[in-house]
């Protein structure tokens, strides 16, 4: 049974999102997300400073036998991103919600609004099951 | 069970040679003479230093460590592994094939250019096209071919159609090379009876439809029925039909292509026509098209002149370019041409028959252990699902690996992705009934281990030279060469 | 029914398969194919011979070839006469290598694994570069994926070749470039090497990749370093394409400052063969490991901690990325690549750099014949490997020159006029390690001889 946490928002696409503080987002992919991939390899994480739009692909993860995209929850400016990610992918198998996280976004416009377009726990857990 | 094998680098000892080179019978001036030194190496390539013996001696056991048509039945789906002639081999090694260069005066090789002509008009006629081009190196450069023909087709007309269609049970080429030809991608889903869903493709095709590419019988292994049909949609729509040629093995000399209403066909001779697969390449991929496309092949090609004598023919404006350097491969065309007289018309017919009888025979006989996707009949090859064996938590991939103890290559598994556990089984004509009897019975043992042995079963191989790999290590820490330098 | 020796059904096998089956005959088991689209004719192509007769027919056809065991060679521009071990053709005979399928099995497949592994290793070792591929269909295929790559890595979608890459590599840059939606921005030479104005006038901030050969289809080496300053200041990325034997002498384009690295392995004890099949290599820097088009063999371990080779970083191929891939290469050139790694593991390092070193020694000599002659002279002065460009006489015509060169058991130099309309006239010579200097001085007698 895979991990939803409670505080976190959620995408159809299986990405997490919180506020970390004022306009700025951390996201990365749900537990449901990495035991759906299998072991991941690589991932080829977003661009510092580039801008991303809700619902688009900001990089792409790979397992053994696939790849997927991975899709920015929330739309503004690439603030960080996470560099262990690089030679441990394995943190996203692992820690899929705290070492795994994989960028932080500065929010363009309001966030209450940006994460009230995301699913709830409750909800993201019915999508799921 | 074996040791490692050294790498080459290894096994390297300083002042050992294995080579032999003419004498210098010229002044033996210094590289630094004729060469600013900027542009001279720096440091030596460190490359083993080994005698004969110890080249010899490492690749045949490397080669021991592999294994090939010639070891043991290969059934692996939609890869045509039937035997490899022997005699293409010798053949292809003649000096007059194998030792001529490329630019060569044209008559200086009127014999290689008269096996090129034959060739084109002979895939044309296995094809049912009217032209032939023979520059493709494989499959996928092939259909890459095919496409930009296409794009060329539909520009020359003043029309701007960007989309290709695929079945989702195509190969993952036929996508991957719509994508470098420039096009989009519209994948389409397959019925319930693992055909294309007309309604789907109605919907489908419009005024920006380039192509539908199809592989015919598909990699499930069946004949499209609705290709008359199929070929009028997509036609009416202003489309043209790709066929990928992938499993033609099935249908030689009992339908072809070009009269189904393909316009455009690539064949893999390393599959159809026996050439070997020289365990990843070289392969070759001609192209055939329809009357229509021939202004746009690829050049040059071979042509016959009045009096007898055959050329290189590059005087065609229309064409979308050069695919490849020089004329393809040779060598593997001289095979194919040899495999091709080995048979004759009616021969190739009955390969067909064979191969599409022994597909059967290995369904209908497995059909009580494993379930079969799409019951009827099959083609050369025919798709099963291992789903049954999950509840003994024994998964296709298991199977696939105690397959190997007993000497065989497993079938092709985990495609197509449109059925479950896949276990996709091509056997081919060249092998006898005595051998498909061998197998099934193992993969009948094989089922009912899993059933009340299921740990034998997930631990195998026991027999190979190394065990099941960490794939997921090398992929995360890749190590993609030896530092010996 | 039909007899032949690689079809082992008989008359039994069948009635009793398709009593399994639970069908009369076979023409039941095509009934889904409908009559409409059948063929009932015999088709018109070439018919059967029996082994002896075929065998007869096939040498007469290879006979009508003036191959290189009758014939001395001085051909080159891409294609060379060297010398091939004979321990290659007994390796690759091997049929546990030849007649077998990718290694997508890897438990049954070390051999053909370890093998690619070494080849990317030797790749690796000859060109400097930190990863390389387990092959590609040709040089000049590989040249054009090498621009792809370039424009994905950089986002740009512009190239520059310059004109002193194999015409027939460009030609296949542009076809591909169509499909890719590139612009291919060609520069000039002068002295037979790449005008570094006019390439720096071409180089601009949308610049993907600057391609290059070294050394060129003249056989002149390029000036790297310049062009490397000039690609890298814009932030493109260098191409060279590269001939693998010249490698034993020159400096590694690793050192040389290249982000990819291409060339064709004919050189390295693989046959002419009219020009196929070949093998090209592909290797990279170390950021572009994951954008390296095709297979790639990784070291690994096994459940029992035993060294194994695997496919691996398959996530870039098309069987998985399907319309996202930006290659569409499925297959390799294994067998070829297998003849290349038995060439270096043959020449080793002493080898590889005298092989290199007599190629240098004979084709400088063959010049210096061209030198002192009154009838030719050579086009260009740039430093040249083994290849160099010969001047003809006013009013003599390559081609002519070539068909009388013919006559005399020669297969004379590649007619520059054919690609570059400005050198009519001009011949390409080649002069491997296996032309003696009796050969060479033979050769330039008749050329002098035909005029």
């Amino acid at each position: 049974m895979s991990e939803v946490r409670e505080h976190l928002v959620y995408s159809e696409e299986h990405e997490w999102a919180e506020t970390v503080e004022g306009q700025v987002v951390r996201v990365g992919i749900t537990d449901y997300a990495q035991s759906q991939l299998g072991d991941i390899v690589f991932v080829e994480l977003p661009e510092l400073g580039a801008s991303v739009l809700a619902g688009d692909s900001m990089g792409s993860i790979e397992s053994v036998k696939t790849v997927s995209e991975l899709y920015s929850p929330v739309s503004g400016k690439v603030l960080k991103v996470n560099g262990d990610l690089i030679d441990q992918p394995e943190l996203l198998n692992g820690e899929p919600y705290e070492g795994g996280w994989i960028a932080e976004v500065e929010v363009e416009g309001s966030v209450e609004e940006a994460l009230g377009k995301l699913l709830s726990a409750t909800k993201y857990q019915t999508l799921i099951e | 069970m074996k040791p490692e094998k050294a790498l080459i680098f290894e096994m390297s000892r300083p002042g050992r040679v294995a080579y032999s080179l003419p004498e210098c019978d010229v002044p033996e001036i210094d590289a630094a003479s004729v060469i600013p030194s900027e542009l001279l190496r720096g440091k030596p390539a460190e490359l083993p230093e080994v005698y004969e013996v110890d080249v010899i001696r490492h690749y045949t056991e490397l080669s021991r460590r592999n294994f090939g048509v010639d070891n043991g039945f290969y059934p692996l789906g939609s890869c045509t592994m039937k035997y490899n002639p022997k005699i293409n081999e010798d053949v292809a090694r003649f000096a007059g094939f194998a030792k001529i260069h490329p630019y060569q005066p044209e008559e200086s090789i009127q014999g290689a250019l008269e096996l090129l002509y034959t060739l084109q008009n002979d895939l044309a006629a296995l094809t049912g096209m009217d032209q032939v081009t023979l520059q493709p190196a494989a499959g996928a450069h092939g259909e890459w071919t095919g496409l930009m023909l296409i794009r060329a087709y539909h520009e020359s007309r003043g029309e701007h159609r960007m989309k290709v269609i695929v079945p989702d049970s195509s190969h993952g080429t036929n996508p991957a090379s719509a994508t470098v030809a420039g096009f989009e991608t519209v994948t389409i889903k397959s019925n319930e009876r693992g055909m294309v869903d007309l309604d789907a493709l109605r919907a489908a095709v419009g005024s920006d439809t380039a192509a539908l590419m199809l592989t015919n019988p598909s990699t499930l292994g069946l004949f499209e029925e609705q290709i008359v049909e199929i070929a009028k949609i997509v036609h009416d729509a202003g489309g043209l039909l790709y066929y990928d040629g992938a499993n033609s093995n099935a249908i030689m000399g009992i339908a072809r292509p070009g009269d189904m209403g393909f316009d455009v066909v690539h064949l893999n001779l390393h599959k159809t026509m026996s050439t070997p697969h020289g365990g990843g390449g070289p392969g070759a991929g001609p192209v055939g098209v329809k009357s229509k496309l021939t202004p746009f092949l690829p050049k040059p090609i071979v042509s016959r002149r009045e009096d007898g004598t055959y050329y290189w023919d590059t005087d065609r404006p229309q064409s979308i370019g050069r695919v490849k350097a020089f004329y393809g491969n040779f060598g593997i065309l001289v095979r194919a041409y040899t495999y091709i007289r080995t048979y004759g018309p009616d021969g190739l017919r009955r390969v067909s028959e064979c191969a599409v009888l022994n597909a059967n025979y290995m369904m209908h006989r497995l059909a009580p252990y494993y379930e079969v996707a799409y019951p009827g009949v099959c083609k050369h090859e025919f798709v099963l699902s291992g789903k049954r064996l999950k509840a003994y938590g024994v998964r296709t991939l298991d199977v696939a690996k105690r397959l190997l103890d007993f000497g065989y290559h497993p079938p092709t598994i985990y495609f197509p992705l449109n059925v479950e556990e896949s276990i996709m089984i091509e056997p081919t004509e060249t092998e006898s009934k005595d051998t498909l009897d061998a197998f099934i019975d193992t993969m009948i043992r094989i089922a009912k281990e899993a059933e009340t042995d299921p740990q034998l079963v997930l631990n195998a191989p026991y027999s190979t030279v190394v065990k099941r790999l960490d794939e997921t290590t090398a992929a995360r820490k890749p190590v993609l060469n030896c530092t010996c330098g | 029914m039909i007899k032949h020796r690689y079809l082992p059904m008989t008359e039994q096998d069948e009635t009793e398969m398709l009593k399994a089956v639970g069908v009369n005959s076979v023409e039941e088991l095509f009934v889904d194919i409908p009559q409409s689209v059948r063929y009932e004719g015999i088709m018109p192509m070439s018919g059967a011979l029996n082994e002896p007769a075929l065998l007869k027919h096939m040498r007469q056809l290879s006979d009508r070839n003036a191959d290189f065991d009758r014939y001395t060679s001085f051909m080159g521009a891409g294609i060379y006469d060297h010398h091939i071990p004979v321990v290659i053709n007994h390796v690759i005979s091997r049929s546990e290598f030849y007649t077998a399928y990718t290694p997508y099995q890897p438990e049954i497949s070390q051999g053909e694994l370890q093998a690619i592994f070494e080849f990317q290793s030797y790749v690796c070792e000859l060109t400097g570069m930190k990863v390389a591929n387990a092959s590609m269909y040709d040089g000049a295929t590989a040249l054009a994926e090498a621009a792809a790559l370039a424009s994905a890595a950089t986002k740009r979608k512009r190239v520059v070749v310059s004109r002193t890459v194999h015409p027939e590599a460009r030609e296949i840059l542009l076809t591909s470039a169509r499909g890719l939606g590139l612009e291919v921005v060609e520069v000039g030479y002068v002295n037979g090497i790449t005008d570094l104005a006019e390439l720096e006038a071409a180089i601009t901030d949308d610049t993907a990749a600057v391609l290059v050969q070294t050394p060129n289809f003249f056989g002149c080496l390029e000036d790297i370093r310049p062009i490397e300053k000039l690609i890298h200041a814009s932030k493109g990325l260098l191409v060279m394409s590269v001939n693998p034997l010249s490698l034993g002498l020159l400096e590694s384009p690793g050192e040389l400052g290249a982000d990819v690295v291409v060339g064709d392995a004919q050189p390295l004890g693989i046959p002419a063969s009219l020009g196929g099949p070949t093998c090209g290599f592909f290797a990279v820097s170390e950021p572009l490991m994951r954008r390296i088009p095709g297979r790639i063999v990784g070291q690994t371990v096994d459940s029992e901690g035993k060294r194994g080779f695997v496919l691996t970083l398959q996530a870039r191929e098309q069987h998985i990325r399907r319309e996202k891939a930006t290659s569409n290469i499925c297959s390799n050139q294994a067998l070829l690549a297998l003849c290349a790694s038995v060439y270096m593991s043959t020449l080793g390092k002493e080898g590889i750099r005298e092989a290199a070193l007599l190629n240098l020694r004979k084709s400088h000599y063959a010049s210096g014949r061209v030198e002192g002659s009154n009838a030719f002279s050579l086009s260009f002065t740039a430093p040249f490997f083994n290849e160099f460009v010969v001047k003809l006489p006013a009013g003599a015509e390559a081609g002519s020159m070539n068909a009388k060169l013919l006559k005399a058991g020669y297969i004379g130099g590649y007619d520059l006029g054919v690609a570059y309309p400005e050198l009519a006239g001009h011949l390409l010579v080649a002069v491997t390690e296996r032309r003696t200097k009796e050969e060479i001085e033979g050769f330039f007698r008749e050329m002098e001889a035909c005029l």
